[in-house]
């Protein structure tokens, strides 16, 4: 069958992903099986994915989150999450999937920001030690 | 009131159908946001665990009033192998499935009721309500 993909946009070194429809679970395996190859083929330093159309996060979908952003981390690459409903992280929690170590900004534009001040503060660290 | 609405649960698509449908009808009765996203997260749940454990089964979804109490009622129904031990299955992490466990235990936490019926080998029904705050 046809999953649908979601466009993963590149800015500078940064991926965006917009999910703007309902993810069933094959298109949910399809998109972290794409995002993780594109990290890999342009080397990106953070990945923003932003979830402001998105109405329920379950089990599944938290789950491939909590694995993107491990694995993105493996390969070199922040993972920022922006967008999420008031709704969707308070069901979230109840549901027992708190998603720590998953960072997370208001919208892209607060996304973007962290993304910059985390790649500053890595260049200075490295200035220090280099 | 609405009527009892039904999704066939056959494939991960429908799954999205089913928990559409709960919340669609969640807020024909007047639920908030909060309590939407709720009540189609404990669906997504449930139509999943169906679609795993049991292949195929039915979620059926309708408005129910107790006492001046107006609310949703969800079955969920299928003929798959039944749970062996509720009491294990209901447990923060218990999988059969190298899932994370948190499919029953969670939606139990975001319904106000939630009973489950079943029978190994003859299948498993799963009814819960959750209750507009008035
Ligand atoms: N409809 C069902 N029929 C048969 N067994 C079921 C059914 N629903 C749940 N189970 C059993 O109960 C266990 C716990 O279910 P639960 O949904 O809590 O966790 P999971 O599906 O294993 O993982 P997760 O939902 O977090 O991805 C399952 O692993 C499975 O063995
Ligand atoms: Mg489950």
């Amino acid at each position: 069958m046809n999953s649908l993909r979601i466009p993963i946009l590149k800015v500078g070194d940064v991926l965006i992903a917009s999910i703007q429809v309902a993810l069933h679970d094959a298109s949910a395996v399809q998109f972290k099986d794409d995002l993780l190859q594109k990290i890999h083929d342009t080397k990106a330093r953070g990945v923003i994915i932003d979830l402001t159309a998105i109405d329920v996060v379950d089990s599944f979908i938290g789950r491939m989150i909590a694995d993107i952003a491990a694995m993105s981390g493996l390969m070199g690459a922040r993972v920022v999450l922006t967008g999420l409903q008031p709704a969707v992280a308070i069901t979230l929690v109840e549901l027992g999937l708190e998603l720590t170590g998953v960072l997370t900004a208001l919208n892209l534009e607060k996304g973007l920001a962290m993304m910059q001040s985390q790649a500053d503060q890595t260049e200075e660290n490295s200035d220090a030690t280099g | 009131m609405p009527q009892a609405k039904a999704a066939v649960i056959r494939s991960d698509l429908d799954i999205v159908i089913a928990r559409t449908l709960a919340r669609d009808t969640a807020k024909e009765l007047g639920f908030g946001a909060i309590d939407q996203a709720r009540i189609a997260t404990a669906v997504s749940e449930l139509a999943r665990n169906i679609f795993l454990y049991a292949g195929t089964g039915s979620v059926t979804v309708r408005g129910i009033e107790q006492n001046a109490r107006k609310g949703i009622e969800i079955v969920c129904e299928d003929q798959g192998p039944g749970i062996a031990d509720i009491e294990l299955a209901m447990r923060d992490g218990y999988t059969t499935s190298r899932g994370m466990g948190m499919g029953l235990p969670g939606a139990k936490r975001l319904m106000d009721e939630f009973v489950i019926e079943t029978q190994q080998n003859v299948g498993t029904t799963i009814t819960c309500r959750k209750w507009r705050a008035s």
